[in-house]
């Protein structure tokens, strides 16, 4: 199996997929028009936002006059935080989040804390699940808004989002899920759901970098992203991009389309990677709920090793997946994911999250467990900290 | 990101191991922090004439450890201490800036060893 070319990093980002580029070429090219124009061209060119406009609000179940195309998962999560909490900080200032949610919501969370905002960070369970109740708990006569993600994009652990919003609706609360890892993994359904607003990005489900959308239910007092022209019914000024919007479109068509069948063919793959790796390899631990995770995600904290060696040495065998080590984020602190969920520092550096997609086959997890063991081994060979283990301690 | 020296240093690491009969050993860096670094010399009349290491950390630490083992080897005590982290990056053509701390790991790993020995010296006398 030598000279193997393996992706596992699929929560990091997909291949664009052929039907998705052959979408959107004509709009990279001859169908260029501003979609703010009056002519034939821009007209085209609106027709196909709104015509992807249809798909994106079909596959969450929502009203087309509920989604609104972003750059990406990053500006999603943005404006739904700020806009909301500017939005209505006269009825309150309190924001309620867990302590695993993405940096994209973390750090706008943190921005609006130094402009006077107050946040709760609700932990999770060590099985890497936040308990609706805990959220319950943190509400206050202040509370505005709830920021829970639908699944976790390192341990892929899957948030109980309805009960959560369940909660909410029940004191007025605004709320906010952070899709982006779950849509097309998971059935993601806005009304189903309850939520008020709800994060996705394209490249994560096959489609192209640099757009996303963001669902508002409609009323939901929000202030606009940016300033400008009327773009995006004067909440997100700023020329759209024609072609990302159409590859967005399509990409959620496709990955809606077979989501079960995908789901379950990749979930039989992981379930084959988590035993092979539990029974193959000692002082290993699997991160994050067995069942509750996304179909695709496989997180391991292996003891005595550090996470940005092995991923150098999967490399060397054409392997790419990820570490939640802090070597490869350039900080001395690993992952707050893996923290959170009660990981000691020196075993969360030692962490592996592979993530599999539509391409992975039975030969590239057979690979891995083949490869995998001899890694560990070799690099605990070179640790210090396994010295004792091999001498017969613990 | 890494120079092919730092990727050929940490696919092919020199001088990994113990030494049964160090006479200077030392430990430095903390897990919590994600870099350990042991090394092992062996010194006869003032001349380092072995050194092996032991390293759990990144692919950067596992290089500037085995760059300084290689170092030190045939140098005396004093002009093994003259070595700098920033010669040790240099020898590895380079490294990130994020990861210079790896290399002062390595100089203090020398450093810390031969104190060791210097520390066993004493006694003796």
């Amino acid at each position: 199996m030598q000279g193997r070319s393996v992706y596992f990093d699929h929560a990091a980002t997909t291949p664009l997929k052929r039907e998705v580029l052959d979408e959107m070429m004509p709009y990279l090219t001859e169908q260029y028009g501003n979609p703010s124009t009056i002519y034939k061209l821009g007209r085209e060119a609106k027709k196909a936002i709104e015509n992807a406009r249809e798909r994106v609000a079909k596959a969450l179940n929502a009203d087309v006059q509920e989604i609104f195309f972003t750059s990406g998962g990053t500006e999603s999560d943005n404006w739904a935080l700020k806009g909301v909490a500017f939005a209505n900080k006269d009825k309150g200032r309190h924001i309620i989040t867990t302590t695993i949610e993405h940096h994209a919501v973390l750090h706008p969370l943190k921005y609006l804390e130094g402009l006077g905002f107050e946040v709760t960070y609700v932990p999770v369970e060590p099985n890497g699940i936040v308990d609706p109740q805990k959220i319950k708990e943190a509400i206050r006569d202040d509370t505005i808004l709830i920021s829970v993600m639908l699944a976790n994009n390192e341990i892929g652990t899957i948030q109980p989002v309805k009960q959560i919003a369940k909660i909410a609706k029940e004191k007025g609360i605004i709320v906010h899920t952070d899709a982006v890892q779950a849509v097309g993994q998971i059935p993601v359904d806005v009304k189903d759901l309850g939520v008020d607003l709800l994060s996705l990005s394209a490249h994560k489900f096959y489609g192209p970098k640099g757009v996303g959308a963001l669902y508002i239910k409609k009323g939901t007092k929000i202030h606009p992203f940016s300033h400008g022209g009327a773009q995006e019914r004067n909440r997100r000024a700023g020329t759209e991009n024609v072609a990302g919007i159409v590859g967005l479109g399509k990409a959620i068509e496709l990955a809606t389309a077979n989501l079960s069948e995908y789901a379950n063919r990749l979930q039989k793959l992981r379930d084959k990677l988590i035993d092979g790796v539990l029974s193959k390899i000692d002082h290993v631990r699997l991160n994050g709920d067995r069942h509750n995770r996304l179909p695709n995600n496989a997180n391991f904290s292996f003891e005595f090793i550090e996470g940005e060696s092995l991923l150098l040495m999967l490399d060397m065998k054409g392997i790419a997946a990820s570490s939640g080590s802090a070597c490869t984020s350039g900080s001395l602190d690993p992952s707050h994911v893996l923290l959170a969920i009660g990981l000691e520092h020196e075993v969360a550096h030692g962490s592996l999250r592979i993530t599999l997609g539509e391409d992975n086959t039975e030969e590239d997890i057979d690979y891995l467990l083949e490869v995998l063991p001899e890694i560990v081994s070799r690099l605990r060979e070179m640790s210090p900290l396994y010295e004792k283990v091999k001498k017969g301690g613990n | 990101m890494y120079s092919e020296k730092v990727l050929d240093h940490f696919m092919n690491p020199r001088n990994v191991g113990e030494i049964e009969d160090a006479n200077g050993v030392a430990q430095v860096g903390n897990a919590k922090c994600g870099d350990i670094m042991k090394m092992y010399l062996k010194i006869e009349n003032g001349i380092i004439v072995d050194a092996k290491f032991k390293t759990f950390g990144c692919g950067a630490a596992v290089a500037t450890s085995s760059m300084a083992t290689e170092m030190v080897k045939g140098k005396t005590i004093e002009e093994a201490l003259q070595i700098t982290n920033k010669a040790v990056a240099e020898a590895l053509d380079g490294l990130p800036p994020n990861k210079l701390h790896c290399s002062v790991l390595a100089e203090e790993a020398i450093k810390a060893a031969i104190e060791d020995y210097l520390s066993k010296q004493k006694q003796k006398v």
